[in-house]
């Protein structure tokens, strides 16, 4: 089977200072991988590496089949990327952010209508393609955001932090729409702060320092680790020295 | 209940418009000298505004509130002296080193760093190792943890925390909240705002607040125990499929994915949970799904997110 992601060893230096330091793991399509860490893991940096953005200092990392940074210009067609809060724009409409990120992405024009008119049927925003993304509620932001960047069907979408602030009701439903776009091939990597989502995945990591310090199914990291729950595993990892 | 004179904060109907969206809808609630208060919601629903009420920086167009029995409109330049305020988004100077800003912000209240130091020195000490280190460059967990000590350099008698662990980690976040506990330890009053319902357990009492209203006020321990209807754990490999039959269920109110469990909550108030839950076992059997079922007690989420549909339900119907 073709993977979705593979790392073997990748490095990532900053002067003397060790951002991420020679993780190997792997993600399946159709996968849901969870990328845990305390602030300053290295999690971010190694998405960066991933995603084409930034040189790995050493290792190697292959993502939809391409070489990190070999090939990252195949890799940035094949991945979609939802950052932290969204990537829309506030000041153009619904419709505009769709056609702008269809473009972006490569799509001919027929493509970006066709799939326009999916998107803004899926997630019930009829009617309001001419709004300002600025004035939707911030629910509807990150669910848009989440189709955007999988306008191009994408083997690999990568979201970082995607429901930050979100009403626990909301927080599960693009949990479903995850789900959804997972069980349609997709493998999907998230950062999440919040612990009962990295439940959610199929399989995680969770850096410490740069290193990857557990990584499986939910119910093997913590029973490897003979933690109760991943709250508990995810303290003890990150504070050693820390009492219970 | 005491009267309104002892009340740390009071607020009455408080409202606040942006045009025409009730960002804060006729709030009433009172905070009790020495508590640790907590708003949960999520963002948008008016937390960061009601603080702005609070803490004179925002007047309002309906209700009054009174901070220390003081007028937040009225009173505010001497409101101001007795309140501390970190405000949601980080409000440090970021090219300042860490010793910098505080004595910035002591200067400002015409104090110093070591005569407050007794107030803040718990915090202070976790601090001082990168005492010389540009505020920037600080990890998430540390900047608020200087945001918090520079609200705290005037040695104020009440704290607003406007959402003080947002985007931190879970771990950073509890170290916080250990923080918050010895400080509430101290005696001071301290009103905070967050939208990470696990948090609640933390507070002496919480509001629940979504669009401008709150939903409810009280302990954590007695909003789950008003959770009204039968709650049942289901665990099972297949969630995805789990959570499509069980919406199919007859009498399922809500079905909802809780961490390594779902949760499934029964329309039959009062009716015994062990024989739903072998009822709900049974019936998903009979459709090939194996499951282990369980009566539990709800969480704070599980209570946010029934009043919030019931909330959205009342808003649908009224006219």
């Amino acid at each position: 089977m073709n993977l979705a992601i593979e790392a073997r060893g990748l490095t990532r230096r900053f002067g003397s200072f060790t951002a991420v330091d020679a993780i190997t793991f792997d993600v399946k399509p159709g996968e849901v991988f969870g990328f845990l860490g305390a602030n300053g893991a290295g999690k971010t940096t190694a998405m960066r590496m991933l995603i084409g953005l930034l040189q790995p200092t050493a290792g190697e990392a292959w993502v939809a089949g391409y070489a990190v940074g070999k090939e990252s210009e195949l890799i940035k067609r094949r991945i979609g990327y939802m950052s932290q809060r969204f990537s829309l724009y506030d000041d153009l409409t619904v419709s505009e952010n769709i056609t702008l990120y269809g473009g972006i992405y490569g799509l001919g024009s027929t493509e970006i209508e066709d799939r326009r008119r999916q998107l803004v049927a899926r997630l019930g925003l009829e009617g309001r393609e001419g709004a300002l993304v600025r004035s939707l509620p911030l629910g509807w932001k990150q669910q848009l955001a989440f189709s955007v960047a999988l306008i191009h069907r994408p083997s690999v979408v990568f979201l970082d932090e995607p429901t930050g602030g979100v009403d626990p009701i909301t927080r599960r439903k693009f949990w479903e729409l995850i789900y959804e776009t997972a069980a349609a091939g997709t493998a999907v990597l998230v950062t999440t702060h919040y612990l009962d989502e990295a439940e959610y995945c199929d399989r995680l990591t969770i850096m410490v320092d740069g290193r990857i310090a557990a990584y499986g199914t939910p119910t093997d990291v913590k029973r490897n680790a003979g933690a109760a729950t991943l709250d508990d595993l995810f303290l003890r990892l990150t504070r050693p020295g820390a009492s219970e | 209940m005491t009267g309104l004179a002892d009340a740390a904060v009071w607020a009455s109907a408080l409202t606040k418009r942006f045009a025409s969206t009730l960002a804060v809808d006729h709030v009433d609630f009172r905070v009790e000298p020495g508590e640790l208060f907590g708003f949960i919601g999520p963002d948008g629903a008016g937390k960061s505004t009601l603080f702005r009420l609070l803490v004179t920086l925002y007047t309002p167009d309906e209700g009054e509130a009174r901070v220390l029995g003081l007028d937040p409109v009225k009173d505010l330049w001497r409101l101001r002296r007795k309140i501390g305020y970190m405000p949601g988004r980080f409000s440090l100077y970021p090219d300042l080193s860490v010793a910098e800003n505080l004595s910035f912000y002591a200067s400002v209240f015409g104090t110093t760093v070591e005569r407050q130091m007794a107030t803040i020195e718990p915090i202070y000490r976790q601090l001082a190792p990168f005492a010389g280190r540009r505020a920037s460059a600080l990890s998430g967990g540390m900047k608020q943890k200087l945001a918090l000590c520079c609200a705290l350099v005037h040695d104020p008698e009440i704290l607003f925390l406007d959402e003080p662990t947002t985007g931190v980690d879970a771990v950073s976040r509890r170290e916080f909240w250990d923080l918050l506990a010895r400080l509430r330890e101290g005696g001071l009053t301290i009103v905070v705002s967050t939208p990470y319902m696990d948090e609640a357990s933390r507070c002496d009492r919480v509001a629940l607040i979504q669009h401008g209203r709150i939903l409810r006020i009280d302990t954590p321990d007695a909003v789950c125990a008003a959770y009204p209807l039968p709650l049942l754990g289901v665990r099972g490999v297949d969630r995805l499929g789990m959570l499509d039959a069980m919406r199919m269920h007859p009498h399922a109110e809500s079905v909802w994915p809780f961490g390594a469990s779902l949760h499934f909550t029964d329309r039959r108030a009062g009716a015994d949970p062990r024989q739903l839950a072998s009822e709900l076992r049974e019936w998903l059997a009979a459709r090939n799904i194996e499951v282990e079922v369980t009566p539990i007690d709800p969480t704070i989420e599980d209570a946010f997110m029934l009043l919030m549909s019931q909330q959205e339900r009342a808003e649908v119907a009224a006219p």
